[in-house]
């Protein structure tokens, strides 16, 4: 009969997060997500290899700016649409639920597992794109790598960070799979967007409260000197006033975002129901 | 101690409907219970209560004493289930995706590769072992589910109709299984709505209908208690053919109502009395040397009392 100690909780979260990588590396979806990384990056390489604009090529940081600033937060948020939109919500429409959650394990353990999975599978597409991103720095300024460039790496894993608590939380949210990811990807690529233009323009206040205002960063910190928190900009007798997201201003709306979204997302799994 | 299951008082309410009233049902010992009901009745809701898939509106599920929802890793280490038809992660292959359920319950890594082999092989589908499951039929998946449960050898096993989307053979294979599995002293908790599957392998019937447990006992008992006339059915099979006088024997047996032939080699009798009287006769039976290889509650009898019990609960 059986008398197998069951393993303690943090082993059953690696054994979670190793098969759920086995998964997403078999899978069509790492493969397109790596693929949407590449062609960005040979897209940008082309383009900068072709057109050679000033933007790009005045100086390293410049170079890191125009590039890792304004692309590297798309990457994040598709890689966070991609591994983590169905992550929860996919084991209740998909029943793959079934196959695990009447073991011996507790739902955090299942929760935690498929964050890191998504967590590493998302990171390894970002390192591919930075890949491509310092090979062509290097080709136009032999190596160089600004300390601000390293901080903004790790503010975007940061952002992914955040992002993946985000879409786990949606995830947890809907049990269709395809209104979580909807969700996200209008949120995350359109709404948070609209919302701070619109704030910007008519309200006057800081959007503190928006993950995307945060991920502003990751831009912020490749520019020298670092933006002014606010600027007023007059048009007639229109004033409009822009915000630009401190460094810990950013750092704690991204830690926010991830330890209320990681809290709120992991209840609502615990509590859902296999029905 | 025994291996048991227990509901106290477990209800499961979703709104004003409730799926399941008031269930009070200890099950233990080495033996494999019938859980029968129609569809909805509150069978599968009753499996999920014990595996913590939903949790409880009132009430408590146990195994081996320990509550389910409080303390789920204790509770179900001893017990493997599988509820509904599961989805395998469509790129895993059976060997990758029974690793992961060993590597969860514990099962030493050295032993792993050989108890997957040998769960895979009992549901014969070993030679399917490293293809992707994605590609196999909704059978095959069952398979490779029902392996699921096998490969930590536990004490209990609870399945919801496991021969779902099975073939004939597989239903057949199952039915081997779980009968295995009795002969390796396990408590298995099955429901289902096949009565001659429930008949074939199970020693004891729990009825469920509107989410109120009916009756539970052995089969014989239920049959008698719930049966119109107050008798129970047994079928019997032999190894020749059973002519007329062996009837007119048969009949004249105590506790013989009524002796009829099915076919040329199966007998239907209808008896008076509980388990006793069944041992009984089988012991008379046996002393007759008439090549009898086969004695077990009828299916269709069972069906009429489980007809008859849903009729009342109505």
């Amino acid at each position: 009969m059986s008398n197998h100690k069951i393993p303690s909780s943090i082993a059953q979260t690696f054994t979670i997060t190793k098969f759920e990588l086995l998964n997403y590396f078999r899978s069509r979806r790492f493969i397109i997500m790596l693929g949407i990384g590449v062609i960005i990056g040979a897209l940008l390489t082309l383009l900068v290899g072709h057109y050679r604009p000033s933007g790009f090529l005045t100086s390293s940081i410049d170079f890191y700016s125009s590039w890792w600033g304004t692309s590297a937060t798309y990457i994040v948020i598709l890689s966070g649409i991609f591994f983590g939109g169905d992550a929860i919500s996919g084991e209740f429409q998909n029943k793959t639920g079934y196959f695990t959650v009447g073991n011996p394990i507790r739902r955090s353990s299942i929760y935690a597992g498929k964050w890191f999975a998504a967590f590493i599978a998302s990171f390894m597409i970002i390192v591919a794109f930075l890949a491509i991103t310092v090979l062509n720095n290097f080709y136009y300024f032999g190596f160089n790598m600004p300390y601000q460039f390293l901080e903004s790496f790790l503010f975007t894993v940061l952002y992914l960070i955040s992002v993946l608590g985000l879409t786990f939380f949606f995830s947890s949210l809907f049990k269709s799979s395809s209104i979580a990811i909807l969700t996200t990807v209008v949120l995350m690529l359109f709404a948070f967007s609209l919302i701070q233009n619109l704030i910007d323009a008519f309200v006057h206040i800081e959007p503190w409260f928006l993950i995307t205002y945060g991920a502003g960063i990751i831009g912020n910190i490749l520019t020298v000197p670092y933006p002014l928190h606010t600027s007023t900009v007059h048009f007639g007798h229109v004033a409009i006033t822009s915000y630009a997201v401190t460094v810990p201003e950013g750092i704690a709306i991204l830690a926010a975002y991830f330890i209320v979204t990681a809290i709120l997302g992991l209840v609502l799994f615990e509590r859902k129901e296999f029905n | 101690m025994q291996q048991s299951i227990e509901a106290v008082k477990l209800t499961k309410k979703y709104g004003s409907f409730t799926a399941l009233s008031d269930l009070n049902l200890k099950l233990e010992g080495a033996k494999c219970i019938g859980f029968l009901g129609p569809n909805g009745a509150g069978k599968t809701t009753t499996l999920k209560l014990f595996t913590d898939m939903i949790r409880p509106s009132e009430g408590h599920a146990m195994i081996n004493g320990i509550d389910v929802h409080s303390n789920k890793r204790s509770a179900l280490s001893s017990c493997a289930a599988l509820i509904e038809t599961p989805e395998i992660y469509p790129s895993l292959t059976p060997m990758e995706a029974l690793s992961m359920i060993a590597e969860i319950r514990g099962v030493p890594s050295e032993e792993q590769g050989k108890r997957i082999e040998e769960s895979l092989s009992e549901v014969k589908m070993l030679e399917w072992k490293d293809k992707k499951v994605g590609k196999f039929s909704k059978g095959m998946k069952q398979r490779v589910n029902i392996a699921s449960v096998l490969i930590s050898d536990p004490d209990i096993i609870m399945l919801d109709e496991p021969t779902t989307g099975l073939d004939p053979r597989g239903m057949s294979e199952v039915r081997e299984i779980v009968k295995s599995l009795k002969r390796k002293n396990r408590l298995i908790f099955m429901s289902s709505h096949l009565l001659n599957e429930v008949t074939d392998v199970c020693d004891e019937v729990a009825m469920i209908d509107h989410g109120k447990l009916l009756a539970y006992d052995t089969i014989s008992n239920v049959i008698l208690k719930f049966s119109e006339n107050g008798s129970n059915v047994i079928e019997i099979g032999f190894s020749r053919i059973i002519d007329d006088s062996i009837m007119a024997e048969i009949g004249k047996l105590s506790n013989v109502k009524r002796a009829s032939k099915i076919d040329e080699t199966n007998i239907r009798i209808e008896i008076s009395g509980d388990i006793k009287v069944q041992e009984e006769l089988l012991y008379e039976l046996a002393r007759m040397k008439i090549g009898m290889i086969s004695f077990k509650p009828s299916a269709s009898a069972l069906e009429n009392t489980y007809l008859n019990m849903i009729k009342e609960a109505l």
